[in-house]
């Protein structure tokens, strides 16, 4: 039997060094794989709860995220695509056309 | 053993999550979160989700990650610079922040208080017994079906998006598309 709070606690480092990545890398990218990183963190996390409360749920619920992320990295890549085509840079420090 | 065996995949995945965080190539990131992804499955076995696992596999490693190395490849982009290099403002509080939320995550689930105990019905045995494939297609349909029915539109809006945004704006008389 794999303590539960083990679980969680690697699912609370990856996510962190999602949160980490997403901060200080400047490759859309990569940022954008940092994300997959937290989403895949936060699956884990459901898994180990659902390990733990001997559920079914929280797998539903890593299902559904799963979905969710395949939809948003095939967005995510397009409008990745779109940006590269109209400013020929992926440098998040770069594209600051919505900033105020 | 198996608790040997979570510690190993443990300290592969944090390894390989870490080489995603420092590696200067998109490519090698890439690799790097493939290789994540995989130790993560493997963890997922041990809490005994083989389905997720066998999913986790086919759709991120097989379908979102090839996605993203054909995306690099199209893009053709040079290495990064060396990141992390000026420690501004906003950086030293970006990492006091996640270093905040990794400690405040750890110490909830530490914590004594927290009861997660069993508290459904399926236990590992009842599991094993009757398929988690048949559990969690019939959970799909009943309890789930809802959640199924918005997840069939997100797709679908998913794949409206995709072809509005990558289409070409104007004429392309090469028609080569992209």
């Amino acid at each position: 039997m794999i303590p539960v709070s083990h679980v969680l606690s690697l699912s609370a480092i990856l996510f962190t060094i999602g949160v980490t990545g997403v901060i200080i890398r400047r490759n859309a990218i990569v940022v954008f794989m940092c994300i997959e990183l937290m989403l895949n963190a936060v699956n884990l996390g459901f898994i180990g709860f659902a390990y733990g409360m001997q559920s079914m749920v929280g797998v539903m619920f890593v299902f559904f995220v799963l979905i969710v992320a395949a939809a948003e990295a095939v967005i995510g890549l397009s409008i990745i695509l779109a940006i590269f085509r109209n400013k020929g840079t992926l440098n998040i420090d770069e594209l600051n056309l919505l900033r105020w | 053993m198996e608790l040997i065996f979570f510690y190993v995949f443990a300290v592969l995945a944090v390894g390989a999550a870490l080489s995603v965080l420092l590696f200067r190539s998109p490519v090698y990131c890439a690799l790097a979160l493939v290789g994540t992804l995989g130790f993560l499955a493997a963890i997922f076995i041990l809490l005994n989700q083989e389905f997720l696992a066998a999913i986790q596999i086919l759709i991120y490693a097989g379908a979102i990650m090839v996605l993203f190395l054909f995306v690099i490849m199209l893009l053709n982009l040079r290495s990064d610079r060396p990141f992390a290099v000026q420690w501004s403002l906003p950086k030293i509080v970006g990492a006091g922040v996640s270093i905040g939320i990794l400690a405040q995550m750890i110490m909830v689930f530490i914590s004594p208080d927290a009861r997660i105990g069993p508290q459904d019905v399926y236990s590992p045995e009842r599991i094993a017994d009757e398929g988690a494939m048949e559990i969690i297609g019939g959970m799909l349909f009943t309890d789930f079906v809802l959640p199924f029915e918005v997840i069939s539109v997100l797709l679908m809006v998913a794949v409206i998006g995709v072809v509005i945004l990558a289409k070409r704006r104007g004429h392309d008389p090469a028609g080569d598309g992209e």
